[in-house]
């Protein structure tokens, strides 16, 4: 059942930038919103009209696959045209920069720009710049907050609601965004996170985020509700944040062996793509505890939701003008 | 505001539709009542009761949310948000006839964005609208094939059906 | 230009810190030199009429990036003059982080060349320590002072390498020049694009430790210990780096350092927005780092105040916060920045910070100027303390717009500068 919505209550936000500027009503918002579009793909006809005759532009300037497919299927379940704009750049100043392409891709007529960057806060950068509507598909180490949604949007079709669990996210959260997406997200929706992982991994100023901090995984596993295993990223591993792969698996990987120390009915989830044996071992991957393949298919509603309120927030404000 | 059906008036009006639905319908064809939120799912709700009683059958009834049909959409006419909320049908509407049940017929739109958003979960038999009230204006070529009631009021005025599962009683207002 | 090439200035407030000088008079310029102070009849032409205003050593800044050669889009030694004089600045020293880097005898010489010809500013030169500032290889530092290079330093990063660093020092001893650093550790601070903290943390943006300023200032303090040459530590930013400072100045040795309005005025808080004209190297600090230098400047500790003006394309500053460069150009509108930040809160006076401006920072190079006593050469800004104005970017008269203090209501506006006799610039 969809939950009763306060009927004073209304989505303006044209841009999804990051969680950590929605609060607890605007996130359940969309996550009602997408509740409402799951069923879209159960249908025969799995495509709704409320994005005739709009445009989406892709914009990835990282490598990704899930992500990006995920947002098309979106876009295009919602009637939209989606234009795929990917290229492979540093955040260089050489060639054209970001807000030429954006402006360019604005001229075609593009009413939504999905973007991923490597650079933190290039989507808020667009969105200063151009009229039509952002949504970040992760940005440098900054956010990735239809993941984050995706992710709380599974944790509570599974156990109803997020108050009082607590959640271990583990792992390089210095470099993840959707650490710091989940970290506002879960926090927010009311439940206890931890960041568990070496000091190195550990972003400044820790401490003064919503969160606990753990640098033990087998101190609070036996706690958890739901752990998080984000995934070892190798192009980092050259600053060398801890001694190797193997020692890092032995203290932070989750192995069928830890999780017999854990809840019976933990949730096991991971951002993907999942390094077997090294954040996760196979057997947990694809054990009964894991909601990996759930939570790439929540991908499709919730992004679906995005779309569908930032176009309808611009419809408003298009209106007011 | 005026009182044009009270409680008692709205369960004959619904009797009397599911009278005249059972008694066209052959019995070799299958039939599904399916609302439209909000009014028309509750309205639905008892349709499909009563017409499972008198056809000694069960009626599957469904909830159709018709925002992302709406052709208001993108062209926001009142301040209000749209909100999206779930359809639920759990059962195959081809071959169905689909009885389609609104509490206030009046231009037409909202029937136009059903019968769209219905086709996209299969070919039913035929689409049969029945509604509460008509209360006449139509913008769309559109007709109920079941009226309960039929009132003609004035462009400035509004018809209102309050239903005891969502508001205090049962009672069809003029404002 | 007047016949007899003589300005009277009547009436002003004259403040030569130096001198101790904060008094009601008139002042009369002959040729390049002030021939007297007091009250002066004179049937000079010349007037300007001072009452209410305040006449002051002509400003001196000995930390700008004038761009030329390489980067002339950026700002050029005539517009960066320009931009000087409009700011109040009689006297500038310009980095070596050109393209290519100030490293030979030439390129010291162009600049000043530049300098004479745009007839504005007087322009001071700093010539890298290293070739090409690489940190490798001694640049020809001798040669270089020898052409009048008033000073040394690789200004952009510091110098990496410790023993480098202490050979580098000893030559420039040898040489009797200010060896000025940019303190900050590559190692520790490298990809790093803003203050490491919590505004770093959930803007996901890679951080500068504060440590990274305050362990190259650290060692430096040590390598000075040594050779007892003359240092400067530019554009300090921590808590920390002023505590190393002043014990440094504490034992006596000849440590001295600067600090910059936008270390003043801003926190890393303003990097919220991920706006680029807020990214400047070393980063915002955060506000007990801001109090810090506040602290330090009411207790003298501070040398120099300087604009560290960093002029940047429009196009380059439209950049993601990770690719646009470090950089505020603020040296027209930096007097007015300091009153906010110094005068207004009530951490300095008047004659603090003219001093802070002009004689002090003149002492730090070792150069003549920063005071108008009778036959010093007649450098000189007129300064209206009360006049409100709001900061307009686009008028500027630097090449480059990259100013977040752009729309700010500011008071203390530059009347006239006048460079050896000459006036240069009026406001009207």
């Amino acid at each position: 059942m969809a939950r009763k919505t306060d009927k004073k209550f209304r989505w303006r936000l044209k841009h999804l930038l990051g969680l950590r500027e929605l609060d607890r009503k605007e996130i359940e918002f969309i996550l009602d919103t997408a509740k409402a579009f799951e069923q879209v793909g159960r249908r025969p006809i799995k495509k709704t009209p409320p994005l005739r005759g709009r445009v989406v532009a892709n914009m990835f300037f990282e490598d990704s696959t899930r992500t990006r497919n995920s947002f098309a299927l979106a876009a295009g379940r919602l009637s939209a045209d989606v234009i795929e704009f990917t290229k492979k750049s540093s955040s260089v100043s050489k060639g054209e920069t970001l807000l030429d392409t954006a402006r360019n891709l604005e001229a075609m007529g593009v009413d939504i720009v999905v973007v991923r960057h490597g650079a933190g806060g290039a989507p808020k950068f667009l969105s200063r710049n151009i009229n039509a509507c952002v949504v970040n598909a992760g940005d440098g180490y900054n956010e990735h907050p239809t993941q984050a949604l995706l992710d709380v949007y599974t944790i509570r079709q599974m156990r109803g609601s997020l108050d009082g669990l607590k959640i271990g996210i583990v792992g390089d959260i210095a470099h993840s965004r959707v650490a710091r997406s989940g970290i506002w997200a879960m926090s927010k929706l009311g439940a206890e996170v931890t960041l568990i992982g070496p000091p190195t991994l550990m972003p400044a100023q820790a401490h003064l985020l919503p969160v606990k901090i753990s640098y033990s995984l087998d101190e609070v596993l036996e706690q958890l509700d739901v752990i998080n295993m984000l995934r070892i990223q190798f192009e980092r591993l050259g600053k060398n944040p801890f001694p190797s792969v193997r020692e890092y698996s032995h203290f932070f990987g989750l192995t069928v062996e830890r999780m017999k120390r854990a809840k019976p009915d933990i949730i096991v989830m991971h951002p993907g793509p999942i390094n077997r044996g090294l954040e996760l071992e196979s057997e947990v991957a694809d054990g009964p505890n894991s909601v990996i393949l759930k939570q790439v298919a929540n991908g499709l509603p919730v992004r679906m939701a995005v779309l569908f309120l930032v176009n309808q927030a611009a419809a408003a404000e298009s209106k007011s003008k | 505001m005026k009182v044009i059906l009270d409680a008692k008036q709205i369960e004959a009006a619904l009797s009397d539709l599911a009278d005249r639905i059972a008694r066209q319908i052959s019995e070799n064809v299958d039939i599904a009542v399916i609302g439209i939120r909000s009014r028309g799912e509750i309205l639905a709700n008892r349709l499909s009761e009563k017409l499972s009683n008198k056809l000694g059958k069960t009626v599957p009834c469904g909830t159709l949310d018709i925002t992302l049909y709406r052709d208001d959409l993108n062209n926001p006419q009142s301040d209000t948000q749209p909100t999206v909320r779930s359809t639920v049908i759990s059962f195959d509407i081809n071959e169905k006839i689909i009885i389609l049940v609104d509490d206030v017929l009046h231009t037409g739109r909202s029937t136009r964005a059903a019968m769209d958003a219905l086709v996209d979960f299969g070919r039913p038999k035929a689409i049969r609208l029945a509604v509460l009230v008509d209360r006449g204006r139509r913008e769309f070529p559109i007709q109920a094939d079941y009226i309960g009631c039929k009132v003609d009021i004035g462009p400035g005025q509004t018809v209102e059906v309050n239903l005891v599962d969502t508001d205090d009683k049962d009672q069809v207002i003029i404002k | 230009m007047n016949t007899d090439k003589s300005i009277l200035i009547k009436n002003g407030r004259i403040i030569d810190p130096a001198n101790k000088v904060d008094t009601q008079a008139d002042l009369l310029v002959v040729g390049d030199k002030v021939a007297q102070i007091g009250s002066i009849k004179s049937d000079c032409e010349n007037v300007i009429d001072a009452k209410g205003k305040i006449v002051t050593p002509g400003l001196i800044d000995i930390h700008v990036h004038f761009r030329e050669p390489g980067d002339e889009e950026e700002e050029t030694i005539a517009s960066g003059s320009a931009a000087a004089v409009a700011g109040g600045f009689t006297s500038v020293v310009c980095m070596p982080n050109t393209k290519p880097a100030i490293d030979d005898q030439t390129s010291v010489e162009y600049v000043h060349r530049m300098g004479r010809q745009a007839r504005k500013t007087f322009i001071y030169v700093m010539g890298a320590v290293t070739k090409g500032r690489e940190g490798n290889e001694l640049a020809e530092m001798g040669l270089m002072a020898q052409a009048g290079a008033i000073g040394f330093t690789d200004d952009g990063c510091g110098v990496q390498d410790a023993a480098m660093m202490l050979r580098a020092l000893k030559y420039a001893g040898m040489l009797n020049v200010v060896f000025a650093q940019h303190c900050q550790d590559d190692s520790l601070a490298a990809g790093g694009v803003m203050n490491a903290g919590y505004n770093s943390t959930i803007l996901g943006l890679p951080g500068i430790d504060p440590l990274a300023e305050e362990m190259m200032l650290w060692r430096d303090i040590q390598l000075v210990k040594k050779t007892k040459v003359r240092y400067h530590a530019q554009h300090i930013s921590t808590a920390g780096s002023v505590e190393l400072v002043r014990e440094a100045k504490a034992e006596g040795l000849p440590v001295t350092c600067e600090v910059t309005p936008h270390h003043l005025l801003f926190t890393d808080d303003a990097i919220i927005d991920y706006d680029t004209n807020y990214k400047v190297n070393p980063p915002l600090r955060t506000i007990k780092d801001v109090e810090a230098l506040k602290r330090a400047i009411r207790e003298g500790l501070i040398d120099a105040l300087v604009t560290d003006h960093a002029p940047h394309l429009q196009s380059e500053k439209e950049l993601e916060f990770l690719a646009a460069p470090f950089g505020i150009a603020g040296l027209e509108c930096a007097l007015s920045l300091y009153i906010k930040a110094l005068i207004e809160p009530g951490i300095c006076d008047w004659p603090d910070l003219i001093s802070l401006m002009t004689h002090r920072p003149a002492r730090v190079i070792a150069a003549d100027r920063g005071t108008i006593a009778r036959g010093d050469r007649a450098d000189i800004t007129i300064i209206d303390p009360g006049a409100e104005y709001t900061i307009d970017s686009s008028r500027f008269q630097s090449k480059s717009r990259n100013c977040p203090y752009n729309g700010w209501r500011v008071k203390g506006r530059v009347e006239k500068t006048i460079v050896a006799g000459e006036i240069r610039y009026s406001a009207d």
